[in-house]
């Protein structure tokens, strides 16, 4: 994987992190206003790096594979335990 | 259902193997104390929660137990990845190399494979939430017990990641059982049975 790839793929994982925590906060929290806030921003930068890791470097679900019409990126990419 | 996203939880990337660690790690694979047990024990009980709440936090819990599982499993590929027979021999896996060569199977640290056994799904939201309490500091204790077999920093980082989702969870947990057990307190029966 390229440094590029890396160093996008790594703030797309902190980012969704953010979300992923944060999620679970709200799951015994559901009415707590300021953490919704903060995660309805915080969806929004994780979405924003994710589509420019997509853009970049390939797709991070099947439905994303759609940057080219010539192959199925999504077979094609290498998987995470094996990014070096 | 669920979609799978081709990236980790959180980053491994482990430059020195180390079969004797592997065979330790591996058992937050498929232990008694493992992420497949986990995620298996939270999204059975989470059918019968009493409130949606409830099953919220143990679906994502679950969920997120699935993603620890890929990373548990990616730390052990890397570090028996290309190691030769003879190797992992030397360093106590060469019953596991027998069966499975260097594929990555759910046992415990002992070579013991998974069993459901480790868990319940009581269908009593008291006794569930209580076992998934004790069971997130078993897992939590387990990765400190890992972590100081090992110098490696390669392997620390996501360790050290993984214990301190225990702690989150196990937190979630008593926030979640604290109020399931409000919501029984207000009703005549601890638990509404459909029967
Ligand atoms: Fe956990």
């Amino acid at each position: 994987m390229d440094m590029d790839c890396e160093r996008a793929i790594r703030e797309v994982m902190a980012a969704d992190f953010t979300c992923y925590d944060l999620a679970l906060y709200l799951n015994t929290h559901p009415f707590d206003t300021r953490a919704l806030a903060v995660y309805y921003s915080s969806v929004q930068r994780a979405r924003s790096l994710r589509e420019n890791y997509e853009r970049m470097c390939g797709p991070l679900t099947a439905q994303a594979s759609t940057r080219t019409l010539n192959c199925w990126e999504w077979a094609l990419t290498p998987w995470p335990w094996e990014w070096q | 259902m669920w979609i799978y996203e081709k990236k980790l939880e959180y980053p491994i990337k482990i430059r020195t193997c180390n079969p004797t660690m592997a065979k330790y790690i591996i058992t937050q694979y498929g232990g008694p104390d493992g992420e497949l047990g986990a995620s298996l024990r939270y999204l059975s009980q989470r059918f019968s929660m009493p409130t949606n709440e409830a099953k919220a936090t143990l679906n994502d819990i679950g969920t997120e137990e699935l993603a620890h599982l890929e990373m548990v499993g990616s730390m052990v590929y890397q570090l028996i990845r290309g190691v030769p027979v003879k190797e992992l021999e030397k360093y106590g896996l060469g019953s596991y190399f027998t069966q499975h060569d260097h594929a990555i199977y759910p046992v415990d640290a002992s070579g013991v494979p998974y069993s459901a056994a480790s868990f319940q799904s009581m269908g009593d939201p008291v006794a569930d939430l209580t076992e998934d309490l004790a069971a997130e500091q078993k897992a939590r204790a387990t990765y400190e017990n890992l972590i100081n077999l090992t110098d490696d920093p390669d392997v620390i980082d996501p360790l050290r990641f993984l214990r301190a989702r225990e702690i989150v969870h196990f937190q979630r947990f008593g926030e979640t059982l604290d109020k399931v057990q409000d919501e029984l307190g207000k009703k005549k029966y601890f638990v509404n049975k459909p029967y």
